[in-house]
Formats: structure tokens, sequence, C-alpha cells
């Protein structure tokens, strides 16, 4: 019964379902993917991984780490937290397959339970930070619903490399442990998360704008312009909470020793705040006890910073009188602007 | 219902309605502020436009009403019709006056009213009695209808159908305990620091065991029974069967192990398995295709079922879409993404939802012992879904560095995938038409008409979701955790309940206690909903957080309660898996299946054929 009916003849019905899958994957799915590979490079500006750093990505994919953490910077301003640019093709271009038997790490993510991670190193400078953050995320981030990944530490009763001992605040440590120490593989990790950062584009390339897409709000998030004078009063407790407690905490108390406190701290109570933005624009790194302050000159704006600081005066205890837009544009003048990451 | 023609242009129209103004988002990357007046805005002329529709459509149903009317005020043409009844009636052939004479004797016959009176025992040669209850207790709950055994069953075949289905409700009660521990670990992350059961490994061991386990399993196993059974010939190879059920099971076994232990593919959901692990599967589904397409070929009739084409279909793409997505050449740098978007979309809609709707095919006009609504709708559903469905995957990557091209097609194909689905949708419903009593009589069809439901609603949320507004609003956030299970829960596991209920009382001749099957359908279904709900509400208000451009610890802190009441429908649905899994248990392999051979049965299938000629 040879028919050229597909409905009465099961082998030509069975090939053109095959063919038809077949050429429309290729379509949408091979081709298209192949021509993303053949046609992509890393800019210029970007580091590829170092064998360090490539560890670290297995740990992270092996760690299922992908399905709260996304990767992308998208092309909306409500993104624009996580990235100074929208991800580009290009920043993916060192994604290789990992070896014979793992596929090419999918790092893009679906979820974003946590934050994303694209600006990470940039936002989180601190190894010592990460260190406590993946040992008990609860330690550094009350609020955080991160597992802990006490396995990645070992607890060394003896013969300890002393500049490895972690300070976890009471707590927080697993039960019966003594000096808890960083394996290798949660060096290697954080090796990793200090590699993401966005390069920045070629000089003389305009950046990749944002879409405006955000539904027009009331009170427009302060403009990226040191002259934002006229700006209505932004909220300083809420950039606090987004910019400086993972490090110095809700109560202003840090961490004993990886933070340091705000909370009756002679530098923020000074009457003199020169010192305190100069530090917050910088950046802060003598004292080997704490972890390293990231410089926020280029990721916050003039009024930001005066808004945090502010807020930072007048709480926890604290009491010196709030600085002004005006007085953080002057001392950032006289830093002279670093060279953007 | 006499208006029910018009009954895909209300659906179409509403869902314009409601779809309307977020697909305005697609067609601008820019969307320009709003100018000018508001009638002069394509979204508003467009909005006024379907409610013409309406009035349009309400318009031609007055006049043709009107038009009956006047017809039916004017008197009936002079039309000899008595004569040419008479001339009718004298010209019979003694054929036909023979059936007429036997159908008015059938109308005249009457019950005597002692036939079930008498406390003598029940004989019944036909087999037709199924239950009887001498002692009749005031029942707690609506007493459903009993289902017939199968007579002509190759006990070997039951045997196979069997494994798969008890294999698959194994994985599915390992699988979401997995599952709810995880849902556990949004609200206590602290329950437990044991490095093979944190929250990252868990999650892929959950989803691959549900998808690759139960739902592949259970599918697989309805399918060995579907298609001899459609084709009406024995399947091709029992020994395939077994051996595609233990490599399947091998790859679950081997991929959880994997996974616990820290090795993962890539972290691409739903691909998490490494290769060598997802060969196995691959090489199941493979010989499940090859058993399928010999038992196909050994029909004696010309056409095959509709059925057979969306298993057949699903069976090849399944193979198809595993080879591509493991595939390495292609799958450097984003190449990887948009395989992934590719594959993990595919698995859902060419393997999951294609395989399901071919055994709905079958399984719902069984159970409702009438035929299908219509096959040219099913013709219809089937080719615009390998068309519409295999474009689409790239919608999980909206406003990502992704290709804009690419994105904006795969919005258009979800948007086109509202074909299939009303089409889908509204030929079950059509089958579900007249059946009420029915549903209501039966304990299968409770679980078939939800997933039905669940079809369209799942399936048309999928759609709205990849327009670029939702995308705004909902990517990212546990929404989307709340819409795969709002389809891969609601759709595929509440129709394989439907049919597992169906097939495995008629299998074994033992029947479900309907009170736990009660328990099952209540549980699964408030469960999904206090589940699904709760995590749509979160979603929502974590996209608006983010919008608002708050602190992003702000959007974890205020999901604290719906991630609780996720955990709580989580609980019930749980519940409910190990009631499924204690009614297949009784329905396969306890109680006295042997004295069912013995029983009349087999005497019915004769006399029928003797009674169906003479007439």
């Amino acid at each position: 019964m040879k028919s050229w009916n597909l409905y009465k003849n099961h082998r030509l019905f069975t090939g053109t379902v095959f063919l038809g899958f077949v050429g429309l994957s290729t379509l949408i799915a091979v081709q298209p993917a192949a021509r993303m590979q053949a046609d992509n490079a890393p800019l210029p500006t970007a580091e590829a991984l170092t064998p360090e750093q490539q560890a670290g990505l297995r740990v992270f994919i092996g760690e299922g780490c992908v399905a709260c953490h996304t990767q992308q910077v998208r092309n909306i301003d409500m993104d624009q937290r996580w990235g100074t640019r929208p991800s580009l093709p290009a920043d993916y271009a060192w994604h290789q397959r990992l070896d014979v038997w793992r596929a090419t790490p999918s790092t893009l993510g679906s979820e974003r339970t946590g934050p994303d991670l694209t600006e990470v190193a940039v936002r989180q400078p601190s190894d010592l930070w990460h260190l406590l953050h993946l040992y008990q995320p609860r330690s550094v981030v009350k609020e955080s619903i991160m597992p802990a990944f006490p396995w990645l530490f070992q607890d060394s009763v003896a013969g300890t490399p002393a500049g490895l001992a972690l300070h976890v605040p009471a707590g927080f440590r697993e039960p019966g442990s003594h000096v808890i120490v960083p394996t290798r593989r949660a060096q290697q990790l954080v090796a990793y998360l200090l590699s993401l950062k966005q390069a920045p584009l070629p000089s003389g390339t305009p950046p990749t704008a944002f879409l405006a897409l955000s539904p027009p709000k009331e009170a427009a998030p302060a403009s990226r312009t040191p002259a934002g004078n006229a700006a209505p009063a932004l909220d300083g407790a809420a950039l606090y909470t987004t910019n400086c407690q993972p490090c110095h905490q809700a109560n202003g108390e840090g961490l004993k020793g990886a933070f340091p406190p705000l909370k009756g701290s002679p530098v923020v109570n000074d009457k003199d705040a020169t010192l305190m933005v100069n530090i917050v624009l910088q950046g802060y790194n003598p004292r080997p006890e704490y972890g390293v302050m990231p410089p926020f000159a280029t990721k916050l704006s003039d009024a930001e910073i005066a808004a945090i600081i502010s807020h930072e005066r007048s709480t926890w205890g604290n009491a010196a009188a709030p600085i002004t837009t005006d007085f953080v544009q002057k001392i950032r003048a006289l830093v002279k602007p670093e060279p953007a990451l | 219902m006499k208006n029910s023609r018009f009954f895909p242009l209300y659906v179409a129209g509403w869902l314009g309605l409601l779809g309307w103004p977020t697909v305005g988002w697609t067609q601008a990357t820019t969307p320009a502020p709003a100018e000018g007046p508001m009638l002069t805005q394509p979204v508003v002329l467009g909005m006024l436009g379907l409610l013409l529709v309406i009035v349009v459509g309400a318009m031609l149903v007055l006049v043709s009403r009107v038009a009956a009317l006047v017809r039916s005020a004017q008197p009936p043409a002079a039309d000899n019709e008595a004569g040419r009844f008479d001339a009718t009636l004298t010209n019979l052939t003694p054929r036909q006056l023979a059936a007429l004479v036997a159908r008015q004797q059938a109308q005249a016959f009457h019950l005597s009213g002692q036939e079930l009176g008498s406390a003598a025992p029940v004989r019944d040669a036909l087999g037709v009695v199924q239950h009887v209850a001498l002692e009749v207790h005031a029942p707690w709950f609506h007493e459903k209808r009993r289902t017939a055994p199968f007579a002509d069953l190759d006990p070997r075949l039951t045997r196979l159908v069997a494994a798969y289905l008890l294999c698959a409700a194994f994985w599915l009660v390992l699988g979401t305990t997995v599952g709810w521990y995880v849902g556990v670990k949004f609200v206590r992350p602290d329950v437990d620091h044991v490095a093979a059961l944190s929250f990252g490994r868990l999650r892929p061991v959950h989803t691959n065991m549900v998808f690759w386990g139960w739902s592949s399993l259970a599918m697989l196993g309805l399918g060995h029974f579907v298609v001899p059974r459609t084709n009406n010939v024995p399947l091709h190879s029992l020994r395939w069967g077994w051996w595609a059920l233990g490599l399947i099971n091998a790859s679950v076994l081997l991929g959880s192990l994997c996974l616990l232990n820290g090795i993962n593919n890539g972290g691409g959901e739903y691909r998490e398995y490494i290769w060598p692990v997802m060969l196995l599967f691959a090489l199941g589904v493979l010989l499940c295709f090859a058993n399928f397409y010999q038992t196909v070929a050994r029909r004696t009739t010309e056409e095959f079922y509709i059925s057979n084409w969306y298993i057949l279909g699903a069976t090849v793409w399944g193979v198809v879409l595993t080879v591509i997505g493991y595939l390495p050449f292609y799958q450097n740098e984003l190449g990887e993404t948009i395989t992934q978007g590719y594959y993990m979309h595919m698995g859902v809609g060419m393997w999951f939802m294609t395989f399901m709707l071919g055994l709905m095919y079958y399984f719902l006009p069984m159970s409702l012992n009438k035929p299908i609504y219509s096959y040219s709708l099913g013709v219809l559903a089937f080719w615009t879904q390998l068309l519409f469905y295999t474009m689409i995957g790239t919608h999980h990557y909206i406003f990502s560095p992704l290709p804009w091209w690419l994105q904006t097609v795969a919005i258009v194909f979800s948007v086109g995938m509202l074909i299939p689905v009303l089409a889908g949708t509204i030929n079950f419903l059509m089958t579900f038409r007249g059946g009420r009593k029915r549903v209501g009589d039966s304990y299968s069809l409770p679980f078939l008409l939800m997933g039905v439901l669940f079809y369209f609603t799942g399936s048309l949320q999928g759609s709205l979701q990849a327009l670029r507004y939702t995308n705004l609003v909902w990517h990212f956030t546990d929404f989307n955790v709340a819409h795969s299970h709002l389809t891969m829960y609601g759709i595929i596991a509440f129709m394989l309940w439907g049919c597992i209920y169906s097939l495995a009382p008629r299998l074994r001749g033992r029947e479900p206690r309907q009170g736990l099957v009660g328990v099952h359908f209540w549980c699964a279904l408030v469960g999904l909903l206090a589940y699904a709900m709760a995590l749509m509400m979160g979603g929502t208000l974590k996209g608006q957080s983010w919008l608002a451009l708050e602190p992003f610890l702000k959007s974890v802190v205020l999901m604290a309660p719906y991630w609780l009441w996720r955990a709580l429908g989580g609980t019930l649905m749980l519940l409910a898996h190990f009631v499924f899994l204690y009614n297949l248990v009784d329905m396969l392999l306890l109680g006295k299946t042997a004295a069912l051979a013995a029983a009349p049965i087999p005497t019915l299938v004769p006399h029928a054929d003797e009674i169906l000629e003479s007439v």
C-alpha cells in the first residue's frame, strides 16, 4: 500500500516530521548558534580567565550557582544596577567547552533569586567578604537565603597557615569547628568571582544605551551627572542597604575581624567629613586585618554619596551634621579621577 | 448550545482584548511617548476594532434571528410531503421492512420491574453487570462509576506497562520529595549543611528526575499500551520495551548521583546530566520510537490513528532535540545560550506536550466513550505545533545579548502558539460536551478535565510571558517557577494521572479506593494552586520592586511569606503523590488478579458480534 497520503503512509509521515523538525531546528537554533560562535571575539580590553579562575568556574557550575545567579545585564534601564552597560556577545567570547565530559557553562541564567554577578568583582572586591559569605552567607547578610558552603572550608586545628583563617562570628560557626580555613576550591571560586567585571569598551566607542522601558516614576533616580543639586532628596537608607550594608551591616557595627564599624567611628563622626568622603570615593585598604573597601567614585553620584554619608552620620547613635552634594563635588574635584576600571 | 459555533470567535475576541495592550511592546524597540489625541494611537484603534468585532457579530446574530422569526411567521409551502412519505412506505424493501419491525419491537419493550428485585444470584451472560451491591450504605461521597477491565490483554504487555508506571511513580515520589525539600530551603536555608543536599545540587536533581524519570517514563509506559491498541496489533517487541525502561531508569539514577556529587554538564536547565548519562536516555527513547514505528507498520488498516502521529512525532523530536542539545560543534560562547533556549523549550513542547497530546487523543475519547470532537482540529494542532513551537526557544532570553531578530521571532511564534493551543483546547472541551454526568461519575475524567483547563491557561500564560512588557516585570522572578509548575504539573502530571486512572483498573481489573483518588485529586489541585498563586503574586511584587530600583535585598525579604505558602502548597502536592503511589500499587500489584481471567467476560465479544451482524 504505497500511498502518498501522509496519514496512510507511516514512512512518509515519519520522514516528514523528522526532516521538518531538523530543518526548522537548524534554521532557528543550530545555524544562528554556529554563526554566533563564529562571529564573535573578546573585547581587546578583556582579560582571559587564569587557570585558577577557570577552576573556580568549574566549582561555580558544579555547585549549581547558576540556578539563582544570572550573568547578563539586559539592555533595559532596570538592569543598570548590575553593570555600566548592557552585556554584549563579546563579553561571553571566552566561554568554551569545559572538557570532554562537560559542556560550555551556561552562565546567563534564568532566575535572579540572588543578585546578578556580571560586575560582582566591582561591587564587592574583597576576597575576605566573599569567603565569609560563602562559609555562611547570613554572617554578613542577615536576610540572605543563599546556601552556606562549609564543605569548601576545613577546620584546621594544627598547622594552619595563619593568614588564611577566617574570623567567623561565633554564632555562625559550624558546631565544633576551631580554625576555619578555606580549601583550595573555595579560593578558586573566589578567584573566579573576583574576575567578574565588565571589560570597558575600546576608547572612542560610545557605550550602548539602556532602553528606557520602565514605567515613568514620579521621582526619577538621581542623575549620574554630578550637578544634580536640585534633585529631590535621595533615600540614604536605601542606598546604604544596596551599597554598604553587605559589609558594614544593618546595625552599622560591621563584623569583628572583617569589616570595621561605622557606629561610633571617629572618622564617621568627625565634624570635618573630608576624610570620610575621600574614603568613599577612593576606597580604603591600609589595614590588613580588615577587608578591602572598594572605591565608589565611578559607581555613585555626588548626591548619592552625600545621601549615604548623611545617613551614616545620623544613625546608630552617630550625631554628626549631614553633608551636602556640593561638598562631595568639591572633594571629587580635588581627587583626580582615576582612569575608569 | 446553539451558539457554540461562535465560541472560537468569542474566545479570540476576549483574548485579543486581554493581550492587545501588551502586544504593543513587541512592535517597537523604543516605544515612542504617546503623542496626539488618544484616538490616533494604533493600540486604541486596535482595541476599538476588536470591540467592533463583537458588536458586528452580535448584530449578525440578531439579524439572523429576526430573519428566522420572519420566515417562521409565513405559512409553510404547500409541499406534497405526505405524498412523498407514503411513497417511501409502500416502496420499502423486505430488508428495510424487517429493520423497521425490529425497531418497533425494541421500542415497545419494557422492563418488568422485577429484574433486580429478587434475592436470586445475579446471572449475567453478557458480562454487562460490573458491580453488585447487596448491602447498601449511605455513602459519604457520590459513588463513582466502575471501570470494566479490558478482556483481551496480553498479560506480558500488561506487565511491561505496569512496570513503566510503577517506576514512574517511584521517581515522582522521590523527585518531588527532593523538590519539596528544595522549596523548604527557601524558608529555612540552614536546615542542613551537607554538600550533596545543598540547593544548587538538589534543584537539578528534582527537575531532571520529574522530567525524565516521572513524566517521560509514565508517558512511554502509556504509549506502549496506546500504540498497539490503536493499531490493533501486538507490540512489535516487548524486549525492546524492557530495554528502554532499563536505559531510562539507569540514566535518571546515574544522572542524579552525578549531580549530587557536583558533576554538572554546564548548568543549562534540563541538560545538567553529562552526555554519557543523557545518551542512555536518548537510546531509550530511540528504542521506544523504533518499537512504536514497527508496531504502526504492522497495522492492517490503511490509516493510523491521530495518537500515533503525536507519539511518533514526539519520540522522533525527543531524540533529535537531545542530539542537538548535546552536540558540541556550535555551542561555545553564546552559541551555547541559543541552543539552551531552544533545548529547554523544545524539551517541554516537542517532547512532553506532544507526547501527552497523543495520549489525550486516545484516553479522553476512551474514558468518555465517544469519539474525539474533530479530527481536523487535531491535524491543525499537530502541524502548527511543529511549525510554531520549534521557533520559540529564545523567548527565555528577551533583552539578552542574543540577536534582537531571534528574540522577535520567538515572541511572534509564541503568540502563534495560540493556534495549536486553542485548536487542542476546543477539541478536548467539545469532546467533553454533554458528558458532564460522566465527569461527575468518573474518578479519571476530573484529572483530564483539569489537565485541559491547565493546558489552556498554562500555555496562553506562556505566550503572554514571551512579550517584552511581561518580561520587564516577570523575567528572572519566581513567576517563571509558577509557570513551569502550572504547565509541567498542571498539564502533564494531571493528564498523566487521568490516563493512568483510566488505564490501570482496566489492566488488572482492580480499582483504587475512590476516597483515596479524591484525596489525591484535591491535594494535588489545591496544593498546585496555592503553590502557583503564591509565586505569581510574590513574583509580581519582586518584579515591581526591581522596576522601582529598590535595594535588591528588599526583593528577597518580601518573598518570605510567598515562599512559605509555596512550601505549604508543595507539602499538599507531595502528600498527593504518596497517595497516588499507594493507589497505583493497589491497582497493579495488590489483590486477586487471576480470578478475573475466569470471569464470563470473554463471551461478551462473540455475542456482541453476532448481535451487530444480525441488525
